[in-house]
This record gives C-alpha cells, structure tokens and sequence, in this order.
C-alpha cells in the first residue's frame, strides 16, 4: 500500500485490482463531479480542471481543488489514485518524468504555476517538498539545511547562514538533537530525524506551501507522532498538502480531506466531514474499510 | 526566520536566477560537448583510415605483350625443376624493351625495368606452370605495377600533380604513355588477399596474418570457453561462500585489469622459455590470449548464470535432479545466450589485441601462410603494427587497408554478440 | 606418431569407452529386469568409463608436451663431457645442438655437437615413442579396468559428479595459476636483474640507456639502467590522456544520464562505445600518422618545435581511447545514486546542473574515483599507441611536445627481436614488467575496492 508507483519509462502502475475485489460497493461507479466543498475564499493555490497524462495512460482526471492559506489539506485514497501525482503537479515535479502531461489551471497566489515563462527554480523555492522516504543528501547535517539557502544565495553572510539552518532546525524540532553533532553526515541519524532533517531542509528556503508525500510511511509510530505534531505547528506559517494513507493520520493533522479514486477527485470537505458523515458512497465504503 | 521575511528570500533569489540558469546552460552545452567530441572522433578516426585505406584494393598494373621464349628463360620443357630457375625477369625485361624499342643505356633501362614489380616474374611462372603449352608462345598479360609507380598513379588525381617520390621524369613520361594507351590501369588488388606479406608493398598481403589470426583465435575459443563457463559454474553454483572463493574473485577481478603486455611477459617466460613451446606459434598466442580474455569470459558467464532464476534451480531439485543435472539441464541452456554474447567479445578482444603477441615472437616476417598452430606465423593487429613501422609510403595505404579489414571482423562480432543479446537473451 | 594424431586416438578410445560403458549397463539392466535396477542412468556408466580412460590419460599426455623438451635438453647437455658453466653458453649450444638435429648445417659441426645432436635425436624418438605408447597403455588399461568393475550398484553418477566438480573448481583456479604464473615469472627475472643492477639504482638512477649495458663491463656502473626517465614519461603520457579522458567521459555520462532522451542516448552511447572496441594498434597507427605530423605542424605554426614522435600525440590518442571507459564506468555509478536524492535538490529549487554538481557527483564520487583509478591503470599499461607514437629517446623532460619513452614501450623494445635470456638488457624487461604489474595490480585492488564499497552502501 503504497504511493502510485513510477516505473523508469514513467508508466503509471495500474490501479491494484485485488484492492479493488475486496469491494461490496461498485467502485465503478462513475465519477462526474466532486462532492463537498472544493473550493474556498482565501486559496493560497487554486487548481481547476487538472488532467494529467503519462504517455497515453491518464493519471488524473479532470480535478478541481482550492488550497486555502495556513490550512493543512490531508489528500486520502488507495493505492494508485493519483493523489501523489497531483501533489508532485504543484510544484511542477512530474516536469522531470519524461512523457508526463500536465493540462489545466494552476495557480499559486494568483500567478500561473504552468506557464511558457514560468521559471520552475523560484517556483519550488516557493512551494517545498517532503518526499515519502527520507532523502537526506549523503552530507553533513548543517549542509543538508544549508543546501538550499546556499544555492539561492540567500544568506549574504555566514553567521546568516548559521542562523538560518539554527531556526529551520529549531522549527523542524530537530534543534536539541543535532546541535553538539551538525559536521556529522545526515544519513548517520534515524529514520524519523532524517525525516525531520528533510523538513528542516525544505523549510530553510523560507517556502509559502509544504507538500509532503506520504511522510511518515517508513517511520515508526514514534516518529510518525512526532511529525505529526510538527505538521500542526508549521500551519502557523506555512501553507500544507499533504498526502497520506492513514486515514488517522488525515484526521489528526488537516482541516480539510480530499478523497481520491482512480484519478478522479470524489469528495473534499472538512475533515470532520469527510470521516462521520462521508457524502459519497466511495469516500463512505473507503474510510469504513470496505477497500483500499 | 527572525530577520528575513519571505518577500526578501524571494527577492534575492530572484537576483541570482539569471547568472544560475546562464551556468545550467554552459554545463549542458560542456557536457553536449563532450559527446560530440566523443562521435567527432569516432568520425574521424574512421574517416582517416578510409580515405588512407581504400586505395589498397586497387593496385596499378601494367599490360604486357610477354613472350615465353625458351632461348630468353633458358629452360627447354615445362617441368619443377626448370621452373625454378627459368629466368622469368628476362621474359619481362625483353617485354618492356619491346614495348618502348627507344630506350637505350644502361640507367635508363634500369629506370625502364622498375616500372613493373619484382614481383612480377613470379605471376609468370605461375601461368606457364598452369598452361605449360604458353612456352614458345606469346600472351597478354597485366602485370602490378611498382609500388612507386602505383603510389605516383594513384597520387595523380590529388591537386598538384601527384606525389613524386623516387619516380624519375622519365618514368613519367612512360607512365603518361601508357596511361594513355590504357596498357596502365587501376585493378583490382588480389594480391592484398592471396598473398601473405612482402618487403615490396605491391606484393604484401594479409592472407597470411588472417589464417594466422584464425588459428590463434582457434586455440583461443577452444581453451577459454569452456574453462571459462566451468569456472562460472563453480563460482556460482558450487563455491562455498569461503575465503578460497573469495580469493578466486578478487584474483578475475584483478586479472581483468591487468595490463595486456604483462600477459605477453607471462607467456615469454613460461610457454616459451620454461616449456620451450615453439616461437612465433598460433598455438602460444592463443594459450596468451586465453588467460587474458578467461577474466571477461568468466565475468559475463557468472552474470549470465545469476541473471536464471532460482525458482529454475529450485523447480529442478524438487524433481529429484542431482546439482550437476540441474546445471548442465536447466541453468546452464538458458544462459547460453550471456554466455556467448560474452565470449564473443572477449574473442573480439583478442582479435584486436597486438602487445602480448610481440612478446612471444609473432613479430617475425611470415611469408607463407601458416598451416597449423605449431607453425611461425603472424596475426592481423601485428601483421598493421609491422606495416606501420614499413617505410614505404606504398605500405600506409596497405596498413590502412588492413585496420579496415580487422575492424570489419570486429564490427560484424561485436554487432553479432548485439544481436545475440537481443535475440536471445530472456528478461525475467 | 604425430600429437595430433595421438589426441584424435585418445579421443577415439574415449569414444569407445562411453559406447561400452553405456552397453554394458544396458545390457545388464535387461538382464536383470530394467533400467530401475541400476544405481545410474546407463550414460552415467558410459561417462564413468570414458572418464577413466580420457583424463588420466590426457594429463599425462599434456604433461608429457609440456616437460619433454627441458628434460631432454638436460639430458643431453648433462651428456656432455665438457658441458659449459653458464646457462647463456648451455642456451647456446643447446640451440646449436637443435640446428644440427634439424639438419640445417652452416659448415661442418663439431664432433662434440654432432655427436650431441644423434643423442638428441634418439632421445627425442623414444620420448615420441614412450608418449604414444604410455598414453594409450594408460587409456586403455584404466578403461578396461573401470568397465570390469562396473556392477548394477555402482553409483556412476555420483562418482562422475564428483569428478566433474573437482574439474569445474580447477578451471576456477585458472585465474589464480594465472597470477602465479605472472608473479614467478617476472619475479624470477627481476631477482635476477637485481642481482646486476642495484634496485635503487633501477629504482632512483636518471639514466636510461640499456643498449650500452651489452659491454660488460658498463653493467651496473655507468648508470645506463636508472628507470626514472622512464617512469616520468609513463606519467607525462598518462596524465595528458587523463586530462582528456576524465572530463570528457565524465560529461559524456552526465549528459547522457541525467540530461539526455532516450533517443539520443541510444544512438550516442553504441557510437562511444565504438571507441573502446577500436584495437589498440589502429589508434597507434592514427597517432603515428595523423596526429602526430598535425601536432608538430601545428606547433610550428605558433613557433614551437615539437618532436615528430610527441608525448602529446600519444596521450591525447590514448585519452580518447579511454574515454568510453570512463564515461560507461562513471555512467553506471551515476545511475547508482538513488533518485530521491535528485528529486530532493530539485524539490527544494535546484536547477538541473546544481542538482548534478553538488548532490549527484559528490554522492557517486567513490564510485567514480574507482573509475578513474581503473582507467589509470589501464593507461600505465596501454602498450601499442606509446610503442607507435611516444618514441624510444629516453628523454627526462617535462615538456609533452618532445619525445618520451614509457615503461611499455622499453619492454616492448628489449624483448622484440632476438634475445639472450640472462642479459641484463633482457633482465630489465622482466623488471619494468614487475613495476608495471605490481603498481596497476595496487591501482586496482583499491579502485576495485572503493567501487565495491560504493555499489554496496546504495544497494
């Protein structure tokens, strides 16, 4: 149970039948709209009528959803649902798999996310990212913090430069354990501080929007509470998408749940919503264990 | 952050933008650079060789009235002996004489004489030997032009009127001559492919370094095949995880690396010197060229066993095969194909290689094409390292000559082992 | 009797040892009730049998080829009355004796050697003879022997299987008999070398010239063995190739790892690879003939003089010859390195080229240091292209236009062409061949090293 999976020829996996056989409801049941509330009045990214393509194969399917500001929105579904391509679609991610189609409107802040000149360097600065397995460059741990402000140029000196990777880490809640052992590699630190690490990266680069792709599926429950604790601290400032199959994890963490299915949006609501009083017969069948 | 808002961070990453994107595209016109430097060599390289190479299989030859007269080759009948002796230069010398009736003096007939090959005498004895009744009688036959001459006609095209060399203007004069008359053509160039080498350049061929390269490649095959899948067998089927095996690896590993020339060291002081194996002999080439090419047999082979899956090897045992029959049943048809495709290009390796095969005396200056591998002989890659040492300018385009016909050899195995692998080869 | 007439009997009798072999089990099979009597499957039997008679037989056969030219050449030279001290004086008349047995005669031989060279000759008839004669003997009787005492019980397959194993671990060993076999003969040579010259001398002395050293009494004293010149031309040729093979290859990989379609890399990467199928003595001849004159033309066209056979030449030829080396070796490392690391610079903004600069190559740097150490070696072992193109002037000079002679290029010059085998001249080949080994072995032992290390931690 995992993320959709990307072969190298960036062939999306197909949806996992067996998950789906398990099903009393009919899961094909066709979807034409999203139910619940997409949209809202204060998005920080707006996002209409996204279809995404690898080669032939269509991964996502016409979905519609507005990203408020400081809000945290947990995105559910099973296996193979599109929900990571669409998260890696806003900060322009899938542009490095070769044969992947982007089509629709996406806007961060009002200003285009795919446009003929649009740079995608400031625009991930912008909108920083947490991958599902810890990826901590085989460095230090102060220049795996460091990277980013480093390849910006935003510290002009390096006492800023200290300073920077001393609060990302403060925020990342990493501070008090790595602080007497910054010069040694990040890989060297468990799983949940490599985790922790990579936010702190992420969040060095001063970044308007966090998406994270399932973060804590290769931790422990630990370390999963721990990040999640940190989720609801960073809302304050920082706008939050977060993919994830735990739909505890959904709840504890977000303001607003989208489920996905097969590549189509079927409900996005307030979280307390979406999990006692699911509108869709889809969302109510997947959150009571029916499938997934 | 405390003192930096996200408005500043945005603004001054803005202002790098330009000079990081103007570095991306330098990194990416070096590194298109590099590749293209890469396939400007292979261009080059192969354009040189060809424009230096493919004048070799034309050769000039000229066309004589030739008269076998006994009285001038001095012998009565046609048999062995007479023609060993006859004298053959003479029939050609009164020809040419013949031919231009106004040359006089003995440095002009010399200059006269050496238009046609010395080689030339020999192509006679050939025909007379093969129709004994020509004697007594006259026939038109081409004979090959000196190397000079040749390299003087085959220059003439070139801007600047053709490279002169040790061609006298006289020489000149007859060459337009009968150029003109159309007695002195461009042929085909058998003799690059039926003879085997010869200090004059219009007489060497590579027939003898082929055959010589074949039976070194013989002995190769037949030694590091099947020694070098036996040993990937054992590594990968029987070997005990133990120091000894891990011995055994580093030691292919290391062996693989090791230079070529070392191999040749190893095959002078052991085969030749301690075994006393005969010098020069396909057969010690080969014993050489096989401990050097074992290594990258037994690197494929190893790969092409573990690329056969256990459940292969677990479906045979639970039938009751014994390990042997399991192998030799079942694992070892279905990595034939990575096994060959391997060897295939360790044999084209060998083919290719020339610094070992010097240390064992196939330097030597082979005329005669080979007849066993216990017998002197040369190979092709030393066969062009010889040419290329010749100072004739004649031997160039006969060197270049030769690479092509190697590469060749190695382009059509080494698109065969390709082929092999695609055909063949199973992905599980 | 001919060897190859001996081996086609050998193989014969094999032949007909299987044929009994296998009629022998069947035959008793339905003489009792079945094939599901017999321990084996008949053709085990029948490879039991042949197995008897082939290998002992072959062993001795090969042994016998391989041993019976020194231990007749002993023999007869022991048979002498007056046998000379050295073995050089021994080698010589040895090859003397032969001449004669051959029957090329230039003037009439000595009694002694005419006498030695009928010796010779009688000796090598019996040796011919006891070969076929023993070696069939040996064939047959095991044969025989191992087909009276088959019975339905005897496990054939096991004992073949056991037999074969122990053959499949010997073509194992190859590799390790092969470096013994490197190490004892260029050791030997260079004890013996070292006996003349002093290793420091060799190993320190500026001053190469071992034509001089035939006079003996310049042996060792006038410095003519000094292997420095040597060793530094080695390194000129090497670091230029390097300077042009290391950032060449290595963009080649990045570009077609990390930038590269799909397209372009299946029609880029056979085309390099091309380079690294061309044999050595092609590039030799390119570098004699083409870039060499066009180096030297080039340089006087600025005011430099170059040497026809430069330095330059060589290493630039051999660079190219190695970029394909390079380039799939650092390819396989970069492709390596996990993609989430690249995905995680370019998550946080990187361009491409940061992402490849700072994160991809200091994380698969191991692996292509590895690399680079391999090419290395391969580049102090290259022969043909500095034997065409880099000279035989052992020059001591910093300057790549001049004319340079490597540790290979010696080797190749004091060993083609006729030898004395306990010249110093010779010696000294054997010992720039141990230097050579021993330094590339060392090279690859840690490049192997570093790149296995590297291989694992991403596994």
């Amino acid at each position: 149970m995992n993320t959709m999976t990307l072969d190298a020829a960036g062939q999306t996996a197909p949806a996992q039948p067996e998950s789906v056989e398990k099903a009393t409801v009919d899961t094909d049941t066709r979807v034409t709209e999203t139910v619940g509330q997409p949209f809202c009045d204060d998005a920080k990214l707006r996002m209409r009528g996204i279809n995404v393509f690898y080669g032939e194969t269509q991964a996502i399917n016409d979905v519609s959803l507005d990203i408020g500001r400081n809000e945290v929105v947990a995105m559910i579904g099973p296996s193979g649902c599109g929900k990571s391509t669409f998260l890696r679609c806003i900060n322009r991610m899938n542009d490095t798999i070769e044969g992947c189609r982007v089509e629709g409107d996406l806007t961060l802040d009002d200003e285009p996310i795919y446009g003929p000149r649009v740079d995608v360097v400031p625009l991930r600065a912008r909108v920083g990212m947490v991958f599902q397995k810890p990826n901590p460059f085989p460095k230090s741990i102060y220049e795996n913090v460091a990277y980013g402000p480093k390849i910006h140029g935003i510290a002009s000196r390096r006492a800023e430069l200290d300073e920077i990777v001393e609060n990302s880490l403060r925020r990342a809640g990493l501070w008090n354990e790595v602080k007497d052992r910054l010069d040694q590699p990040g890989t060297g630190l468990s799983g949940g501080q490599q985790q922790r690490l990579c936010i702190a990266r992420a969040i060095a680069v001063s970044p308007e929007v966090i998406l994270m792709d399932e973060p804590c599926s290769a931790l422990d429950p630990i370390a999963t509470a721990r990040i999640e604790e940190l989720i609801d601290e960073l809302r304050e400032n920082y706008t939050i998408a977060i993919v994830t199959h735990s739909m505890q994890q959904a709840a504890r963490v977000s303001q607003r749940t989208a489920y996905f299915h097969l590549g189509h949006l079927v409900e996005v609501n307030d979280t307390e919503t979406v999990f006692t009083n699911p509108q869709h017969e889809l969302t109510e069948a997947y959150i009571t264990g029916r499938f997934g | 952050m405390t003192d930096l808002t996200q408005e500043q961070v945005r603004e001054r990453i803005e202002r790098r933008l330009a000079g990081r994107h103007r570095v991306e595209k330098t990194f990416r016109g070096l590194g298109i650079a590099s590749i293209a430097f890469g396939i400007l060599a292979v261009v080059i390289l192969f354009s040189d060789i060809i424009a230096k190479g493919s004048g070799a299989f034309v050769q000039s030859a000229v066309q004589l009235e030739v008269h076998y007269d006994p009285a001038v080759l001095g012998i009565e009948q046609v048999d062995e002996e007479s023609l060993t002796w006859a004298n053959f230069t003479g029939v050609i010398r009164e020809a040419l004489r013949e031919r231009f009736p106004e040359v006089s003096g003995r440095s002009e007939k010399r200059e006269l004489y050496s238009l046609v090959s010395t080689g030339a005498p020999f192509k006679l004895r050939n025909r007379l030997q093969a129709d004994p009744e020509l004697l007594g009688r006259s026939e038109t036959v081409w004979v090959a032009a000196d190397d000079d001459v040749d390299t003087f006609v085959k220059s003439l095209s070139d801007s600047g009127g053709g490279f002169r060399g040790r061609t006298s203007d006289r020489m000149i004069r007859w060459i337009d001559q009968l150029l003109a008359s159309g007695e002195l053509k461009k042929r085909f160039n058998s003799n690059f492919f039926t003879n085997g080498d010869s200090r004059e350049p219009e007489q060497a061929g590579i027939r003898a370094a082929l055959v010589g390269s074949l039976l070194t490649l013989l002995v190769t095959l037949a030694l590091s095949f099947p020694i070098g899948v036996a040993a990937a067998i054992y590594l990968e089927e029987y070997a005990p995880r133990n120091r000894w095996t891990d011995l055994i690896e580093v030691n292919i590993n290391n062996l693989a690396a090791v230079p070529s020339i070392v191999f040749g060291l190893l095959g002078l002081a052991i085969f030749i010197n301690f075994f006393e194996l005969p010098r020069s002999a396909p057969l010690v080439g080969g014993l050489v060229l096989t401990l050097m090419t074992l290594p990258t047999i037994i690197i494929s082979s190893r790969a092409a066993l573990k690329s056969v899956p256990p459940s292969i090897r677990e479906a045979a045992m639970g039938m009751g095969a014994s390990r042997m029959q399991v192998v030799f049943h079942h694992v070892l048809p279905l990595a034939m194909p990575g096994m060959l495709t391997g060897t295939i290009i360790g044999m084209a390796q060998a083919l290719g290689e020339t610094a070992p095969l010097l240390m064992i005396g196939m330097v030597a200056f082979i005329v005669d094409v080979p007849g066993g591998v216990t017998d002197p002989a040369t190979v092709l890659p030393v066969q062009i390292f010889l040419w290329a040492d010749s100072p004739e300018r004649a031997f160039v385009e006969r060197t270049s000559a030769a690479i092509m016909v190697l590469l060749s050899f190695l382009i059509v195995m080494n698109t065969s082992a390709v082929w092999l692998r695609k055909k063949l080869e199973r992905r599980w | 009797m001919q060897t190859p007439t001996l081996f086609a009997l050998l193989l014969l009798l094999v032949l007909v040892a299987y044929g009994t072999g296998f009629t022998r089990a069947v035959t008793a099979a339905r003489g009792s009730g079945g094939l599901r009597n017999l321990a084996s499957l008949p053709g085990y039997y029948g490879l039991h049998t042949a197995l008897w008679c082939g290998l002992p037989a072959l062993l001795l056969l090969v042994a016998w080829i391989a041993f019976d030219d020194a231990i007749i050449c002993a023999m007869v030279i022991n048979s002498l009355a007056d046998k000379p001290e050295t073995i050089s004086a021994q080698n010589l008349l040895w090859t003397q004796i032969q001449n004669v047995a051959a029957g090329n005669l230039f003037g009439e031989p000595e009694p002694q050697i005419a006498a030695a060279a009928e010796h010779l000759a009688a000796l090598r008839d019996n040796s011919r003879l006891l070969k076929a004669g023993l070696t069939l003997i040996l064939a047959t009787g095991l044969g025989a022997f191992t087909l009276l005492r088959f019975s339905p019980q005897l496990r054939a397959r096991e004992k073949v299987e056991k037999v074969l194993r122990w053959v499949l671990l010997a073509c194992a060993c190859a590799a390790i008999f092969t470096t013994i076999g490197i190490l004892l003969s260029v050791l030997f040579e260079s004890l013996r070398f070292f006996q003349a010259v002093p290793v420091s001398e060799f190993l320190f002395g500026l001053h190469w010239s071992p034509q001089m050293a035939l006079r003996a009494d310049q042996v060792g004293s006038s410095g003519a063995f000094g292997a420095v010149p040597l060793f530094t031309g080695t390194m000129m040729v090497t670091a230029i190739a390097m300077f042009v093979a290391v950032p060449v290859g290595l963009m080649s990989a990045i570009y077609l790892a990390e930038y590269a379609g799909r397209r372009v890399r299946a029609f880029a990467k056979p085309v390099l690879e091309i380079l690294a199928g061309v044999p050595t003595v092609v590039y030799g001849f390119f570098a004699a003939l083409t870039v060499a004159p066009f180096i030297r033309d080039a340089a006087a066209a600025v005011g430099l003089e170059a040497s026809s056979e430069s330095a330059l030449a060589a290493g630039l030829v051999m660079g190219v010859m190695i970029i394909p080396f390079v380039s799939s070796l650092s390819d396989d490392v970069i492709n390596a390195v996990p993609q989430s690391l690249r995905d995680g610079a370019l998550g946080l903004g990187s361009t491409h080229s940061e992402t490849v600069r700072k994160v991809v190559i200091p994380a698969a740097l191991p692996g292509i240091v590895g690399g680079v150490l391999l090419a290395v070696s391969r580049a102090i072992g290259e022969t043909m292209i500095v034997v065409m193109a880099a000279g035989l002037a052992a020059n001591l000079t910093a300057n790549p236009l001049d004319s340079v002679t490597t540790v290979t290029v010696q080797i190749v010059t004091l060993l083609v062409g006729d030898q004395e085998f306990d010249s110093p001249k010779t010696l000294a080949a054997f010992a720039l061949g141990l230097m050579l080994f021993l330094t590339t072995l060392v090279l690859n032992f840690i490049a192997l090293h570093v790149v296995k290390k590297y291989r694992e931690q991403y596994d």
